[in-house]
């Protein structure tokens, strides 16, 4: 089993993330990633010179460039380097994780740097998500990402009230941790007390999904600079261990009879295999913190069930008793998520730098308090494709 | 390297001009069944394929996340996906890299792209200019080729006519070439007489409009015999990325090439390219890059390429014998196409185009406005 040996260890060495905005008229594409590739070499105290390879996605359609990894090459300082294009939808900067880690660990190259970014203000991102869908059969049905599926599914389940207000909870505590976060795209600063407000007022977007629950279309960039282990170690006094990553994709047809299909989710199957294979019998107890790709609170909420490998309304009761938040017993997106942030193509790195970042225990005032040993982080994008990664303070497992 | 990855199985379908009969999922799916029955490969969890490397482009198949509409058919239903975004070649190195990391065992790599599909490749490629200065300007590959091609010519002493001749001898090639598009073959003078598309590139030194699919299995050493007896090893591979504004490259040579050539060179332990191949494919998508990427990758002598041409040089060394990407291969899939023939001519399958005794051999792919990022793997029998 290949994953059981991998070639050798690989380290997060260096992280950069811009400020994330709804607008950046200030800065074109090319300057925009180059703030988070400066910021990365910084962090590393690493030059562009010491970069043996670079690896960049987002999703195309947003902006409407064609392989804008060749323009880009401005921003990332690829100009001489080997280069790599990797897209899979949202799920495109857990993939970039993905395939830095696999670069690095195959031994081609000791230093790879991801690049993930999107700048959605440039495009139109409804229109560019439903474009996915298949033109003859599903295209006219879609809506973007806008979805009440996981609302159907979790009313059913647990009743209106119950499940209208441990959304609106979920919602409150990632717009608290938004706050701390200065580099978060909206930060509300909402109030416990305005739960019945917000349940009852904010504009409905699609059945009992509404606008307060959705993520936002952000632009932004993040890079991570990832190296093997004696580089690793002489480069970074605290670098962050790459233990294993799952990819877990399905087919494209959208069942519209059954909202339940299919009954195993993409994301319960990769957290299951990949804990199987990592030896993680309890992964509440295992995980110091988790930053999931929830691009609403109704999908936050209903999925905490499928990467915990929950059963009944645990997952509900994590919720209403804020075992989530920051200080909690399991804190989910001391970040903000992405319901605060969500620049697509970079959405899911941002997940692996945010978590990285916690274990190196300077995320400043979002850092979850005690030692953080253990991350994971996921990352969401087309028919409900995952990707999991899992971080490490340490390499002994 | 500890470890060699093995090249399993090839498949593809023919390329033509306009697949109007088929959508892209059933050209892969065709492909993929392929590769199955070739090699009774499965989708298990411990021992089949757990990660598909696939390659396309959203702007050509007008689809945000062009693979989402394959996922089903590579069989990544409840397995891994990934999806290189640039030249064919770089999902190669992408799957060489999965399995030599210990990720992964077997990998599948799968292609597709419809240039039917598209109103116009001058307008796709258009947008791979940046939206301010350069694209306003109707710039598009077919243009910066023409830049470059003037550099070239200029430079090398590469005339009209060496090009005709690259053109009717990639004709005449592909003729023997079941799997390739189906052309006319032309004589020089035809060439020299076809009209100006971007001075000085005319009509047929432009690859054609193709249709096309392709898939191959990819495996780690250990496990390689469990799916053939005659694997093709992938011992070497590199790439590199040159400069954007066409402005701050010397068009009329590619430091691009000459370092990805040189990694691939490193990787594999090749001392000297210019005898170390059997075999060679390169990604002349104009008739003037078949010399020029030769050139520049270090196959012949700087310099003298008119005499090379002249003295039939592209057939002592065994070039584009498929009929190269100027007898039509799809944009994104040519690097695929050229490791396909590479494979082929390794494995003895290549039938009437079969060279005797074909150990090495190179392969080439490029992504971007006159070669902006270049691919180059190697090949072992």
């Amino acid at each position: 089993m290949g994953y059981k040996n991998k070639n050798r260890h690989v380290g997060i060495v260096g992280i950069g993330e811009t400020k994330f905005s709804s607008h950046r008229e200030d800065v074109n594409q090319p300057e925009m990633i180059h703030e988070a590739v400066r910021q990365a070499l910084d962090d590393a105290g690493l030059k562009i010179d010491d970069i043996d390879c670079v690896v960049h996605g987002n999703m195309e359609l947003f902006e409407m460039v064609h392989q804008p990894d060749m323009w880009h090459t401005l921003g990332t300082g690829a100009y001489g380097k080997s280069a790599f294009r990797l897209t899979t939808g949202g799920t495109t900067g857990g993939t970039l994780v993905s395939g830095a880690d696999n670069l690095v660990a195959s031994g081609m190259y000791d230093v790879v740097m991801a690049v993930g970014f999107q700048k959605l203000q440039e495009g139109h991102t409804t229109g560019g998500i439903t474009n996915m869908a298949d033109p003859l059969w599903a295209r006219k049905l879609q809506s973007g990402a806008l979805t009440a599926q996981a609302a159907v599914k979790v009313i059913a389940e647990f009743g209106e009230e119950r499940a209208r207000r441990a959304a609106m909870t979920y919602r409150i505590i990632m717009d608290k941790h938004a706050c701390k976060n200065p580099n978060a795209h909206r930060a509300f600063h909402l109030e416990w007390d305005q739960i019945d407000d917000l349940m009852a007022h904010s504009p409905p977007l699609i059945g009992d999904l509404r606008l307060i629950h959705m993520c936002s279309q952000s632009d932004g960039a993040c890079a991570i600079i990832f190296a093997e282990e004696k580089k690793a170690r002489k480069i970074s006094e605290k670098p962050v261990w790459v233990r294993d990553h799952i990819t877990v994709h399905r087919e494209e047809t959208l069942n519209l009879a059954n909202n339940y299909y299919p009954i195993d989710t993409t994301h319960r199957f990769a957290a299951e295999k990949l804990y199987e294979r990592n030896g993680i019998d309890n992964p509440l107890e295992y995980f110091d913190v988790f930053e999931m790709y929830d691009p609403s609170a109704w999908w936050g909420l209903d999925w905490l069930r499928d990467f915990f490998l929950l059963e009944g309304d645990a997952h509900i009761r994590m919720v209403e008793n804020r075992e989530i938040m920051i200080d909690g017993k399991m804190p989910i997106n001391p970040s903000g998520g992405v319901i605060s942030t969500n620049p697509i193509g970079a959405t899911a790195m941002i997940r692996v730098a945010e978590a990285a970042k916690q274990i190196r225990g300077d995320a400043g005032e979002h850092q979850v308090p005690g030692n953080v040993e253990h991350g994971l982080a996921s990352s969401f994008g087309g028919t409900m494709w995952t990707v999991l990664t899992m971080l490490e303070k340490e390499t002994n497992w | 390297m500890k470890q060699r990855v093995a090249v399993c199985a090839v498949a593809q379908i023919k390329n033509e001009p306009d697949i109007w009969y088929q959508r892209f999922q059933g050209m892969v799916l065709e492909c993929f069944e392929s590769i199955v029955e070739q090699t009774g490969v499965t989708f298990d969890m411990e021992k089949g394929i757990r990660s598909v490397v696939t390659c396309s482009d959203d702007v050509f198949d007008a689809r945000t996340i062009s693979d989402n509409a394959i996922n089903d058919v590579v069989g990544a239903h409840f397995r891994g996906e990934e999806k290189s975004c640039q030249d064919g070649a770089n999902a190669l190195a992408y799957a060489m890299a999965s399995i030599l990391s210990g990720h992964d065992d077997v990998v599948l790599v799968a292609g597709h792209c419809k240039e039917s599909q598209s109103e116009s490749r001058r307008m796709c490629t258009n947008l791979t200019f940046d939206p301010f200065y350069q694209r306003p300007l109707g710039l598009d590959f077919l243009s910066a080729a023409g830049f470059q091609a003037r550099a070239y010519m200029n430079r090398s002493n590469v005339t009209d006519a060496h090009l005709a001749k690259v053109v009717a001898r990639a004709r005449s090639n592909a003729a023997r070439n079941p799997f390739a598009r189906k052309n006319d073959v032309v004589t020089e003078a035809e060439v020299m007489g076809s009209p100006l598309l971007c001075d000085p590139i005319r009509e047929l030194h432009q690859y054609p409009v193709t249709d096309w699919a392709v898939a191959m299995l990819l495996c780690c050493e250990e496990r390689a015999h469990e799916f053939t007896d005659t694997p093709v090893w992938l011992t070497g591979f590199g790439n590199c990325m040159d400069s954007y504004f066409l402005g701050d490259r010397d068009l009329s040579e590619s430091m691009a090439l000459q370092k990805a050539a040189g990694r691939a060179y490193a990787m594999a332990g090749v001392d000297d390219p210019k005898t170390a191949f059997d075999v060679i494919e390169l990604n002349d998508a104009y008739a003037y890059q078949l010399s020029m990427w030769a050139e520049n990758a270090g196959l012949i002598e700087q310099g003298r390429v008119a005499e090379w041409i002249d003295g039939d040089g592209m057939d002592r060394m065994n070039i584009n014998l498929s009929g190269g990407m100027l007898n039509g291969n799809p944009i994104m899939l040519g690097g695929l196409a050229r490791a396909l023939e590479v494979i082929l001519q390794l494995r003895g399958e290549a039938g009437d185009r079969q060279l005797e005794n074909a150990r090495r051999g190179l392969a080439h792919g490029s992504t971007g406005a006159a070669g902006q990022h270049h691919a180059v793997l190697v090949f072992e029998k």
